[in-house]
């Protein structure tokens, strides 16, 4: 479990964190998104215990970081931005070098060690330096000492950045295979990331927390949600008919392809009207499409809106299996 | 295995997996070499001692040390890496001594390879071995000295040219402070009874009383306490970068 409370961050005169409070638990996999410069990191480097907070207090398992910081670090794996590691030694010396100071016994050690590994599939280079792997050899490098340990917290900066299509998937099986009963951060401006792995997400901007709700609600805030798209070639007429249906608030055709988007009015459901209207038209219609609603619209509606109100959306039920 | 020495040892090892260590050992035994036997007069001397040999040592240092201190935290601040070590399970003080002791033994492993000096001066004469063992041993503490005092001071910094120049400033102040010279430049101006204070604080005094052959437990207090104050200083300045 990971806690925050009220946890702040100064750099001067400059807020980093302004008075963070989540609370993370096991079974969920929370996405932190945000602007870059919203703070994401400086909150993840005093969950760490990398930094340490201007006030608040950020728990990890319930031991607090500034007070009982060795127990707090045990309990977790942290992957920093840029996944850093010491690039004159092999992987075999850096992963070896991380079991050691984490204290774990030789032989237990060591089967985690080739476990990890395999699992990241560094069995083929664990004899060459860091310095010349590739960007995502050197993120998997990052990932294997955050999970040797096994930590029940796990606490990812940006996990997938510089990884090809491939790889992230393998790196997001990798953590859903790990979500289970363990309690996951990450950090991330990859919004199709939030879809694959989270099942809660945090916006911040400017180090405040502006929304906590679950994937399906953020999308609900979309002005997509629950609208109908379609192509279908000479529907100028059929357009007007359209907005005459009363659940219908606008009509959007796109320029370039002339994609036709309908939008509902508040609660209303258009999608069986709208093919209804379509049939009794006699219009070709190639493919119809029930959107979901557009995160990154909703991420940036949220993070540009000053002054805006918190989003705060039911993840109470979100655990195992949950959203 | 602690993490003391897990540090230690990846210290060590990153010492000799990059050039730094081979041009160190090189360096420092050709310099040691050269000074000896011709800036020091050993051979017409005419003494079968180490002496010579050991009142380069301070100087060697002075160049030697903070090149391989500079690194220490400094290489960490500017790679991230400081970051990951810092958010591994072992306190500041941990990380501190296990690179502290890694530089320290490193040295110790250079002094070493000198052995060929003291073989010649054994082969040549018959020297106080004693004496020379005493020297090795004040060396080595001078040395650590000079460690612990650069290990703090590439905490303050991320750049490492920083590091260094800093590092040398401060182990030449601290050589030179007992001086004949400066204590006659300081003596219009303090009064004498902090002259004899300051005098004490001289790295040069302690070691030159040890080189003699003299193992007083004040001189090697001296050293210890030293090390210990600036591996201190250099911990609180870690912690104190972590609430910048």
């Amino acid at each position: 479990m990971i806690e925050t409370d009220q946890l702040t961050r100064c750099y001067g005169n400059l807020t980093a964190v302004d008075a963070l409070s989540i609370r993370v638990e096991p079974g969920q996999v929370l996405g932190l998104l945000g602007p870059n410069g919203a703070g994401k990191s400086t909150a993840m480097r005093m969950i760490a215990g990398f930094l340490t907070p201007t006030s608040g207090t950020a728990r990890v398992c319930g031991y607090d970081v500034s007070r009982e910081p060795l127990k707090a670090k045990r309990a977790l794996g942290y992957l920093p931005e840029g996944a850093p590691s010491y690039g004159e030694m092999t992987v075999r010396e850096f992963l070896l070098f991380i079991v050691r100071v984490r204290g774990l016994k030789a032989d237990r050690g060591y089967r985690r060690f080739e476990e990890v590994a395999h699992r990241l599939q560094l069995e083929e280079v664990l004899d060459l330096g860091i310095d010349t792997l590739s960007k995502g050899l050197r993120r998997r490098v990052g990932l294997a000492q955050a999970i040797l340990h096994d930590p029940p917290v796990l606490m990812l900066d940006e996990p997938t950045d510089g990884l090809d299509p491939n790889q992230k998937h393998a790196v997001r099986q990798l953590i859903d295979v790990m979500a289970r009963e363990r309690t996951i951060l990450i950090s991330t401006h990859l919004l199709e990331e939030v879809h694959a792995l989270c099942n809660r997400v945090v916006i911040i901007a400017r180090g405040k927390l502006l929304a906590d709700a679950t994937p399906a609600e953020l999308e609900q805030r979309s002005r997509y949600h629950g609208a109908v798209s379609f192509s279908a070639p000479g529907s100028g007429m059929s357009q007007e008919m359209l907005g005459r249906l009363p659940q219908v608030a606008a009509i959007e055709v796109d320029p370039l392809d002339g994609r036709i988007t309908v939008f509902p009015k508040l609660g209303e459901r258009i999608l069986e009207p709208v093919e209804t209207l379509l049939r009794e038209q006699g219009l070709e219609v190639s493919e119809i499409q029930l959107e979901r609603g557009r995160l990154d619209e909703v991420f940036r509606q949220i993070t540009t809106n000053e002054g805006g109100v918190l989003v705060r959306g039911d993840v109470s039920k979100v655990t195992e299996g949950g959203a | 295995m602690s993490p003391v020495e897990a540090v230690m040892r990846r210290e060590l090892r990153s010492y000799f997996a990059t050039p730094v260590a081979y041009v160190f050992l090189v360096i420092f035994l050709v310099l040691a070499g050269i000074l000896t036997f011709y800036a020091g007069d050993f051979y017409e001397r005419g003494q079968a001692d180490l002496q010579p040999f050991f009142v380069m040592h301070p100087w060697l240092y002075l160049i030697l040390v903070p090149a391989i201190t500079m690194r220490m935290w400094a290489e960490e601040a500017k790679g991230g890496t400081l970051e990951l070590l810092l958010t591994l399970p072992m306190t500041l003080w941990q990380a501190m001594l296990g690179k502290f002791l890694a530089a320290w033994l490193f040295i110790g492993l250079a002094l070493a390879l000198t052995f060929p000096i003291w073989i010649t001066v054994n082969y040549l004469g018959s020297p106080d071995n004693g004496v020379i063992l005493a020297g090795y041993l004040g060396s080595w503490l001078m040395a650590g000295t000079f460690i612990a005092i650069g290990a703090c001071l590439s905490a303050v910094t991320s750049s490492q040219v920083v590091a260094f120049v800093l590092t040398a400033l401060v182990c030449v102040l601290l050589m030179l402070v007992g001086q004949p010279q400066v204590l006659d430049f300081m003596q219009g101006a303090l009064p004498s009874r902090l002259i004899n204070g300051v005098a004490h604080l001289s790295m040069l005094q302690h070691f030159e009383a040890i080189a003699r052959g003299v193992l007083d437990v004040r001189d090697v207090l001296y050293f210890l306490l030293s090390m210990i104050g600036w591996l201190i200083a250099g911990v609180l300045l870690l912690d104190l970068n972590r609430t910048r």
